[in-house]
């Protein structure tokens, strides 16, 4: 394997170090190989998982409900610029420091980390609803509820999609991080370098890069495919 | 500062602010008396953002000039620094460190990289939405491609270039965090270097987000005074 791969130098070592384990820099267990990959990015994805699904069910209610009253604009729009202008390693440096290294602690700042893009994208895409749509909804006796559930939330799915591919590539993006806060993650070989040596930390670093890449093109794929067809149509209407 | 260190270890010990900074907890006092090692991280990390978001801004603008002409550009424009984008920073730093090395370098190359599709998708944005009718005005009165772009189409897009401008700076500031992964300094290393003492982590973690702010207002306040024509428009 190592052999073959010698063309690729640094990088060769690093793709090695993803399917063969070897000795520990620093003695004692093994390094590398696919299971330990596997051991640090389940960890990794679950962590994203639990993140993304609690950023979720806090935010697409609140930014559907804030776009349907139209209120709370200014809040919904500047959750994002906020958001923003705090680094993710600042974020959770505080918590580290203030709440404590654990999961929980670390999923929190996942958490906030997540919801402005997806807030900010779920008020946008109900505000966007052309308002004749919804007048019409309410004169054929749709109540409110049933207003946000029928006509809104599909005419804004494209966008709160947007806003959740966002969040998940921030959100495995900043994962990597985690062992900061005392979660085991695909970061570990980066942050522990002398455990599992420079290859082990680039091969960290590609498979990483890898997953991201995954998350934003299949959340795309995904965010195409829950675009309501009449808006499709719509688009290629307006793009002729 | 010389008298601080004459009064030597024991009676450090024995200040009150010493058991505040044991518990790792927020010490105005010691925050007073260690603000200088923040300083030039401070510094490394203005450096950082800027030169990057300028580099990436000269990248991405003529990119997006060029592909406003020529259509048939933007997809592959947009999918190249959508995966430049989308690649994590930290990634980033230490897939290129086997090519450029550790340093400043490696750190404003992830950085770049990092702004081009934010930059290029504003500008390109910005100069879309410039109303036909102001275009032909301009044709008629005798504008080159080149004058039309300089003197109208650009300045209108203004509003637009500079809302992405400000996106790109407050992000990088953001990454740059990171940038002593890649041995680039900035005040990420600060924060990594104790971040379990919370006085630490509110200075070095502070001066990000304030740098954050201004160098945001900065750009707000520059966009104010190149387009004075759109405060006209607002007061009409």
């Amino acid at each position: 394997m190592s052999t073959t791969l010698a063309f690729l130098g640094d990088f060769g070592d690093a793709i090695d170090f993803v399917f063969n384990e070897r000795p520990s820099p620093a003695g004692g267990a093994e390094v590398g190989g696919l299971a330990e990959m596997w051991e640090l990015m389940r960890p990794h994805l679950w962590l994203s998982l639990v993140s993304m699904a609690i950023a979720c069910a806090i935010s697409i209610p609140l930014g559907l409900w804030l776009g349907h009253i139209h209120k709370g604009g200014f809040l919904a729009i500047n959750a994002s610029n906020v958001g923003r202008a705090v680094p993710t390693l600042a974020l959770i440096a505080f918590f580290v420091a203030f709440l404590g290294i654990g999961f929980w602690n670390l999923t929190l700042a996942l958490v906030l980390l997540a919801i402005p893009p997806i807030l900010t994208n779920a008020y946008t895409g109900v505000t966007q609803v052309d308002p004749d749509t919804v007048d019409s909804a309410r004169g054929m006796g749709m109540t409110g509820a049933q207003v946000v559930r029928r006509v809104e939330l599909p005419l804004a799915l494209p966008l709160i999609f947007g806003g959740i591919r966002i969040s998940a590539v921030n959100v495995v993006a900043t994962a990597t991080i985690a062992p900061l806060a005392g979660v085991v993650t695909l970061g570990d070989p980066i942050i522990n370098v002398n455990t599992y040596g420079d290859e082990g930390r680039l091969a960290a670093a590609i498979v990483v890069a890898l997953l991201a890449v995954v998350t934003e093109v299949s959340l795309g794929a995904l965010q195409r495919s829950v675009t309501p067809r009449g808006l499709k149509l719509q688009r290629k209407e307006a793009t002729t | 500062m010389s008298s601080w260190i004459a009064q030597g270890g024991l009676q450090i010990r024995e200040d009150p602010t010493e058991s505040c900074e044991a518990d790792n907890g927020f010490c105005p006092d010691w925050i007073a008396e260690n603000f200088d090692r923040y300083v030039d991280p401070f510094f490394e990390h203005v450096y950082l953002t800027v030169v990057a978001v300028a580099i990436g801004f000269a990248i991405s603008f003529t990119l997006a000039v060029i592909a406003y002409r020529r259509r048939w550009l933007i997809n592959p424009v947009t999918q190249v620094t959508g995966i430049l984008y989308t690649v994590p920073s930290v990634a980033a730093f230490f897939l290129l460190l086997p090519v450029t090395g550790r340093g400043k370098t490696t750190a404003l190359i992830a950085l770049v990289a990092y702004v081009l599709l934010i930059i290029f998708r504003n500008v390109l944005t910005g100069l879309d939405n410039v109303p036909d009718e102001t275009k032909d005005a301009g044709r008629g009165m005798g504008l080159t491609d080149r004058q039309l772009l300089w003197r109208v189409e650009v300045p209108l897009a203004m509003p637009e270039i500079m809302a992405g401008l400000r996106i790109a700076v407050t992000t990088t500031v953001g990454l740059a965090t990171l940038a002593f992964f890649a041995g680039a300094g900035g005040l990420g290393g600060q924060i990594f270097a104790d971040i379990n003492f919370k006085s630490n982590v509110v200075v070095a973690g502070g001066l990000a987000v304030l740098l954050a702010g201004l160098l945001d207002g900065l750009i707000l306040l520059g966009q104010r005074a190149i387009t004075p024509w759109t405060r006209a428009a607002a007061a009409r």
